[in-house]
């Protein structure tokens, strides 16, 4: 074992595992977290913590990690390049390994243009496949980039994101072969409208044999209405939701869109436990989260295994 | 060359204040060519400052002069007296130009009326676009000779990143390229995706602005031995 986690363990084991998305609150109001926390409980393998997301200010994801582990929940806490030097993200980590973090997530990070403060200095010293290496270095040779011993043991299951949606298309299998080579253990994918392509790119993973090396969680995340279809589809970098989806949601009246979005996401789960490679999912219900027992649920996921 | 824009004429304005003799100092160069602080534009900023000062009822006085580099002492001796007769000299040269009068004429009070902007080159009429960001370390021939540094908008050296559509960077997706949607062309073009795929390890970036204020000693030039 890597880390000893939940998650880990869940996904060695050969099950199908859940994980879900919290979002910090903008300040330290632990409250938020509880009370997003109570709906997760017990209905997911491991929940991401979001790293300043869309590079708006909140609570770290260290500090919302280790107030979920107090609460029960097992964290996956997310690290964009974006705000870190080498030195700071290391040190960061060691402190997240001592608070009991064991999963963790390596992420470039949204441009700093899109947040709360666009006038920031980026930092973007290492990026997220440099980032996945140094946390192999550092737990599987105990020591840090420059080469230095670590005192104690550091322990992490290390997640990757991709977007196989993105462009260049023919890039994306490939830099999944590169976080591969780089060390990553497990990936959660962007969120998945267009099924077509997903597979198709599931199907160059498996050509490579990628699927035999790391654990793929397909992300979902459920749409609420026809207007966040649209948005997705439009102001979202890298996500393309396909025409019949936005038009499956106008198709329904305004107060039956929700419904109709968490069947479309139900139909999906069914259609990814089918995939060859795919071990999981990932359910990003932003500000949606008392929605995922119904999902995991009606998905036929509950009771989650016992790791 | 050196990209530049000229700083909004009231910056300018603030900036100068109650001076009443000013010279107006163009270069010759990196900003000759793109049209921010050459000949022409000392002109131009000249007059605005004369008709700037005579509605604000001032007495000023503008004298103007270009050299040919504002980097290089040996270039100033052809404007030493008007630099003389001058109570301020407003540099439209590069930051390293406006640096360089105060090094050549330490009495003068002297303000920059460029913003210095970055290392590229117009691209076309009228654009200009960044190409390099002076790290130390050159990785061009690692990249298909297109820079992730200065050209990525997150400078990633395994890119693209989840944010690259249809060519373009997310950051801007109407006005920037995406820089690792390019190096894969390119490297697509050369037969050598295979260094799309090598894992670059974290740069070292000592010899970029992160290491210090960088110099370069080539002994062969030098008069006197350091
Ligand atoms: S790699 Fe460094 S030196 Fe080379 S073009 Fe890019 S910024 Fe300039
Ligand atoms: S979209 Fe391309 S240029 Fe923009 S940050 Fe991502 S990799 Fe860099």
């Amino acid at each position: 074992m890597k880390s000893n986690s939940n998650l880990e363990k869940i996904l060695e084991s050969g099950k199908f595992a859940v994980t879900s998305e919290l979002g910090p609150p903008k300040g330290p109001d632990v409250s938020a977290i509880e009370k997003k926390a109570a709906f997760l409980k017990g209905n997911v393998d491991a929940v991401n913590l979001t790293d300043n997301q869309t590079a708006i200010v909140r609570l770290s994801s260290i500090a919302s990690a280790h107030i979920l582990i107090e609460l029960g929940l097992e964290p996956v806490m997310q690290m964009v390049c974006r705000d870190r030097n080498r030195i700071a993200m290391q040190s960061d980590l060691f402190g997240a390994c001592a608070l009991g973090v064991r999963n963790m997530l390596c992420l470039s990070g949204d441009h700093q243009c899109f947040g709360n403060h666009p006038t920031a200095k980026s930092v973007y010293d290492i990026d997220s496949i440099q980032l996945i290496a140094t946390v192999k270095k550092m737990r599987d040779d105990g020591k840090v980039i420059c080469g230095d011993d670590i005192e104690g043991a550091f322990e992490m299951f290390i997640g990757a994101a991709e977007n196989p949606f993105a462009d260049p298309f023919e890039t994306r299998v490939p830099r999944l072969a590169k976080k591969v080579a780089a060390g990553v253990d497990f990936i959660q994918t962007q969120c998945i409208y267009d099924m077509n392509r997903f597979k198709e790119w599931m199907r160059g993973v498996r050509e490579r044999g990628l699927d035999k090396k790391v654990h793929i969680l397909a992300g979902l995340a459920p749409l609420k209405s026809a207007g966040m279809a649209n948005y997705m589809n439009k102001k979202v970098a890298g996500v393309s939701v396909p025409e019949d989806i936005i038009n499956r949601m106008k198709g329904v009246p305004k107060e039956q869109q929700a419904e109709e979005g968490i069947k479309i996401c139900l139909e999906q789960i069914e259609e990814i436990k089918q995939i060859e490679g795919v071990h999981g999912v990932h359910i990003m219900a932003i500000e949606w989260e008392h929605k995922v027992r119904e999902i995991v649920e009606r998905a036929g996921l509950l009771p989650r295994p016992a790791a | 060359m050196i990209i530049a824009e000229q700083k909004p004429l009231d910056e300018i304005l603030a900036a100068i204040g109650d001076a009443k003799k000013i010279l107006v100092l163009g270069c010759g160069a990196c900003v000759t060519i793109c049209f921010a602080g050459g000949a022409k534009e000392v002109g131009i900023l000249a007059s605005q400052i004369r008709i700037a000062s005579s509605k604000a009822g001032k007495d000023v006085e503008v004298t103007e002069d270009t050299i040919e580099r504002q980097c290089e002492n040996e270039f100033f001796d052809r404007v030493k007296e008007k630099a003389a007769e001058a109570d301020v000299v407003l540099s439209i040269a590069c930051g390293v130009g406006v640096q360089t009068i105060i090094e050549v004429f330490p009495e003068k009070i002297v303000f920059a009326g460029l913003n210095t902007t970055f290392y590229g080159r117009p691209k076309e009429p009228g654009l200009f676009t960044e190409y390099c960001e002076g790290c130390g370390s050159c990785i061009l021939n690692a990249t298909g000779g297109i820079c992730p540094i200065a050209r990525c908008s997150k400078s990633l050296l395994n890119g693209p990143c989840g944010g690259s559509e249809n060519g373009k960077c997310e950051v801007d997706p109407l006005n920037i390229e995406c820089a690792w949607h390019l190096i894969h062309e390119r490297l697509k073009s050369i037969g050598r995706l295979d260094l799309m795929e090598q894992v670059s390890p974290p740069k070292d970036w000592s010899t970029s602005s992160s290491g210090g204020v960088r110099r370069i000693v080539r002994e062969d030039l030098r008069e006197v031995k350091l």
